[in-house]
């Protein structure tokens, strides 16, 4: 049976995980008191968290909870669109990128984000990486190739695209696209990542396949990843927040809210009893 | 008793749809009537131009100017004139046309300034082009105090913009949020986005537009009329008036010299080609990429 998921061979018990000392870690991401508006609806009550650097952050909760809200409230996605607003604070590395002054495109520079739909860009392989990178850096060729191939290596995606680097992004699989979209992501160089429910669209070997990558690439960023499917978040975080009409109901290490969850409404939902 | 209920309940069931399937057979035999209906003028008005109009076809079409009544000729001056003043009006409308449709669909989506310029575009779109030539008339034909080539073009332009500020907003607006968002999330600023991304995304529906827009004015005489007027002798001088396909069809057509009236028929044929061969690249390019 496990043939059919092989995901479940792979998933880590949230209890086996060993609880990580927040005294040690580095403060990335701190939200302080952070209230959303879609217009006059109130999407996210007085927020406040800490995303810590070198971990993998997982926000979890019922749909409409807010979670995918409050990711892109991160890199102020939420800019491109009118009548939406964010109050309060959102420090990276000792700003507030919520400040007007706060300049968007080196915001997103430095925190990338994947999709819940795989967007390729209609561009060659190479080029829906190469892009990006030539944004910010004038490369010679060869570099550049050099740079394509550790981003496509660091996505696990170079050994089944080596051979068609000028094919369409958009000819891949959905777990190829999403693994491409990771790659491209990677290739700019941000300190943290933000995953909207990456694996949503997803095949199981492709999301065991993301899974593994989400745990490699915690060496070098900081990652939240919004996910709909608790074991994922089991599997892959550190730490967990659990969201609930808007607001935050309880963070803590992913040991402690799969094991011992403080609030009633965690535990309801993290059985399955709602949502 | 439970059998009989069943059955019954068949029955009705079985007439019911027998019914509709009555219904069904007499709407497509009415469909398919009105589909030759319409096909038919199609393909009598194409038989017909085949029929007078390929007798004409020759060199000297291409190679030699309308002539007099009763002397040979082509019609290299109005073919020239039409190239001339088509591609002049694309030059102009193109680019004003493609600027307002990328600000109505990517800069100013939400904005009221691009509701109130879609209103008045779609007037525009449906305007009569008498009308645009007698606007082009006024505004350049009498300031000038002659008619003009130039002038044609800009008629023609405006013609062309409408349908190019349409199809470059419909088409932008059908490229997914999600790639937008893409973009923007790798630090991409507004403009890389749209040129990069989006214009990409939407290149194979904006070129159509400009094609379908190429193909509308191809065979537009009112707004001409007013404008460039016609010529008939070799002219490229775009500040003197200037001889067009459509104008000499609509001259040489109510002409009583047969020779000229075949010149027409030859005319009109080649327009149709160019049009139809215009359609014909336009839905091929925006029929879905199968690569």
């Amino acid at each position: 049976m496990n043939v059919i998921a092989p995901h479940a061979q792979t998933a880590v018990p949230a209890a086996a995980k060993e609880a990580l000392d927040t005294a040690k870690l580095e403060p990335k991401i701190a939200i302080r008191q952070l209230n959303f508006y879609y217009g006059a609806a109130h999407a996210l009550k007085d927020i406040s968290l800490t995303l810590y650097r070198n971990t993998v952050t997982a926000f979890i909760g019922p749909s409409g909870c807010g979670k995918s809200t409050l990711l892109r409230v991160l890199n102020r996605m939420y800019d491109l669109y009118p009548n939406q607003r964010a109050e309060g604070e959102v420090v990276f590395d000792g700003a507030n990128i919520l400040a007007p002054k706060q300049d968007l495109n080196l915001l997103r520079a430095r925190i990338g984000m994947v999709f819940q739909k795989p967007t390729p860009f209609p561009m060659s392989i190479f080029e829906n990486i190469a892009f990006g990178v030539r944004l910010y850096e004038k490369l010679p060729a060869s570099e550049l190739e050099y740079r394509v191939e550790h981003a496509l290596r660091r996505a696990a995606l170079w050994e089944e695209v080596k051979d068609k680097l000028n094919v369409n992004g958009q000819s891949l699989s959905g777990g190829q696209q999403q693994r491409l979209c990771i790659a491209r992501t990677v290739a700019v160089k941000p300190e943290v990542i933000l995953l909207d429910e990456p694996c949503s669209a997803l095949d199981p070997i492709s999301t065991a396949k993301i899974e593994e990558l989400i745990d490699e690439l915690k060496a070098d960023y900081t990652i939240v990843i919004v996910t709909h499917n608790m074991q994922q978040a089991a599997r892959v975080s550190d730490f967990t927040a659990f969201m609930y009409l808007g607001q935050l109901v309880e963070s803590a290490s992913t040991q402690k809210i799969f094991t011992s969850p403080s609030d009633r409404r965690t535990q309801d939902y993290i059985t399955g009893r709602f949502g | 008793m439970a059998q009989t209920v069943q059955t019954a309940a068949t029955a009705a069931r079985t007439r019911l749809y027998s019914g509709r399937r009555r219904w069904n057979a007499i709407m497509i035999v009415l469909a398919w009537c009105a589909a030759l209906f319409g096909m038919a003028w199609l393909a009598l008005i194409l038989g017909a131009l085949l029929w007078q109009g390929l007798s004409g076809v020759s060199l000297r079409v291409f190679t030699e100017m309308t002539p007099p009544p009763g002397a040979d000729g082509g019609l290299l001056n109005p073919i020239i004139g039409s190239l001339i003043m088509t591609g002049l009006a694309v030059a102009i409308g193109t680019p004003i046309g493609i600027l307002a449709g990328t600000y109505m669909a990517e800069y100013g989506r939400y904005g009221r300034l691009s509701s109130v310029v879609r209103f008045i575009n779609d007037i525009l779109l449906s305007a009569p082009s008498i009308v645009v030539g007698l606007f082009v008339y006024e505004v350049l034909v009498r300031p000038m105090g002659h008619f003009s080539g130039i002038a044609g073009a800009v008629a023609l332009a405006i013609i062309v913009i409408p349908v190019v500020v349409r199809t470059t907003e419909d088409m932008l607006l059908l490229v997914p949020n999600t790639l937008r968002e893409a973009a923007a999330a790798l630090g991409l600023p507004r403009a890389y986005i749209v040129r990069r991304i989006a214009y990409r995304a939407a290149r194979a529906g904006i070129v159509t537009g400009i094609l379908l827009a190429i193909a509308r004015i191809s065979g537009e005489t009112a707004p001409l009329l007013f404008t460039a007027l016609n010529n008939q002798f070799w002219s490229t001088n775009l500040n003197a008036p200037m001889a067009s396909l459509p104008a000499v069809i609509f001259q040489f057509a109510l002409s009583p010299y047969n020779d000229w009236q075949r010149l027409a028929w030859t005319g009109a044929l080649l327009i149709t080609v160019a049009v139809l061969a215009l359609s014909i690249i336009a839905r091929a390019l925006s029929s879905p990429d199968k690569s």
